[in-house]
């Protein structure tokens, strides 16, 4: 069972990255709104994970991601923010003993509380991110302009994957 | 002590957090001021090996367009090597050595990583240390335009800093009157076609249409056509103006380049020191 959970999660790392980086690489509306489907795999480890495992899985993540951007450090610290949100909505809105579902995905944990998690944990990830590559203030509403417009997008991709994946599961 | 190891224990999430958080935030840091090499960037051999693979499929499906910009160049070279034919040779007089004074020679090379995006964006061509090319070093594109300078450089691969990246500024003159300015692709610009021409002094009289073309140092040959004014009445509040030109290159279709190698970039470097010690 644990291993089938293991092998799940790689493939799904393996499969997100790819479209990621060798397909939304490369679109962008406007170049204001980038999405940014990648993070689905960090909401969606296993609930029971350690916090120290979370964050390193975070942070290679972050890594890969950031070799293939060329931007070093961003996505890394975009991820780290994204995780800590992650644990911090976790254990605000859920009972940890009263936990039975294997993972927080759409299809175990219903619409409304996935669409919250996932909206607060993309927005965490999104302002770290655009903030980081604008590394600036002074362009404030610019940069915020694009990461809400980027959240729209990614929030979108992510639920349709969400839906499409764990309707099928459940018929 | 015991209450120490509690107290982190039970607020792990936090800690962790802030270790994590400041790690990324030192390699951002280090990474942004892009004076060390990119290690982790697609300079990497393997990183560079997965692009190279991928490119071959989207290379295939660009043909057509880069067939057209191929057989344009090879037009223009026929048209120029016409010309040549038909001089009278009996009339020259005194023979120019023009082979060993060559300044510049041109490598070709393939780009197989390309950004448009960002703000930063980067360009990865399949050349590297091994076909000559060195840091700083001038790149242009295929017909018109400039493409940017040679960032880093590895055994078989080397990454471009484009214009499109908001650390890249190069020497243009109007082509018009000779009037310098400095090329950039502006802050908060996030359109590839457009870039900005700043310090030109304000007497200078611009009119839309005119041509913008490189000064000729930097590493780059002079005469390069770079782009079109656009608007010139974009208001500074000082004694330069600022002109928006739409470039003649596409960035987003880049597939090949030429990077420049300019014979006497060593000497000229090596004065450079002399002549800030004099002032």
């Amino acid at each position: 069972m644990n291993s089938r959970v293991i092998l799940v999660n790689i493939f799904r790392w393996v499969v997100l990255l790819f479209i990621q980086i060798f397909l939304l690489r490369n679109m962008a509306f406007y170049n204001l709104s980038t999405p940014f489907i990648y993070v689905l795999f960090i909401l969606v480890l296993p609930f029971h994970i350690p916090n120290l495992l979370l964050y390193v899985i975070a942070f290679i993540t972050g890594l890969t991601l950031d070799s293939f951007y060329d931007t070093l450090g961003v996505h890394t610290s975009a991820c780290i923010a994204l995780a800590f949100v992650r644990i911090l909505f976790i254990s605000v809105s859920l009972n940890r003993e009263s936990i039975d579902e294997p993972e927080p995905s759409l299809g175990n944990m219903g619409f409304r509380w996935f669409s919250l998690y996932a909206v607060l944990c993309i927005f965490a990830h999104h302002v770290v991110l655009f903030f980081l590559e604008a590394f600036k203030f002074t362009s404030l509403t610019y940069t915020l302009g694009r990461t809400l417009l980027s959240v729209v997008f990614t929030l979108f991709t992510v639920l349709l994957v969400e839906f499409i994946f764990h309707n099928r599961k459940s018929a | 002590m015991r209450n120490l190891w509690i107290f982190l224990s039970r607020y792990n999430a936090f800690f962790f957090f802030i270790i994590f958080f400041a790690v990324g935030i030192i390699l951002t840091i280090r990474n942004n001021s892009y004076q060390r090499s990119v290690t982790f960037g697609s300079t990497n051999e393997i990183v560079g090996t997965a692009y190279k693979r991928l490119n071959v499929i989207k290379r295939y499906l660009n043909l057509v367009q880069v067939n057209d910009s191929l057989a344009a160049e090879n037009a223009a070279l026929k048209t120029q090597l016409l010309g040549l034919a038909s001089i009278d040779s009996t009339e020259i007089t005194k023979v120019k050595d023009t082979v060993n004074h060559q300044q510049y020679t041109l490598i070709a090379a393939k780009v197989f990583k390309n950004s448009v995006t960002l703000t930063n964006n980067i360009i990865t061509i399949n050349k590297g240390a091994k076909d000559g090319i060195v840091k700083d070093m001038a790149v242009i594109s295929p017909g018109k335009g400039v493409v940017g300078f040679v960032q880093n450089v590895s055994e078989n691969f080397a990454t471009i800093r484009p214009l499109l990246n908001q650390e890249t500024a190069i020497s243009v003159v109007l082509k018009k009157d000779n009037a310098f300015g400095s090329l950039v692709w502006g802050d908060n610009n996030f359109d590839y076609r457009k870039a900005y021409v700043k310090e030109i002094p304000n007497h200078y009289k611009v009119k839309v249409g005119d041509t913008i073309i490189t000064s000729g140092s930097g590493g780059f040959p002079r005469g390069i056509e770079v782009g079109k004014v656009t608007n010139t009445n974009l208001s500074t509040g000082d004694s330069f103006m600022t002109l928006e030109i739409t470039l003649f290159n596409n960035f987003s279709t880049l597939q090949f380049v030429y990077v420049v190698k300019d014979k006497f970039a060593e000497e000229v470097k090596s004065l450079q020191p002399e002549v800030k010690n004099e002032q």
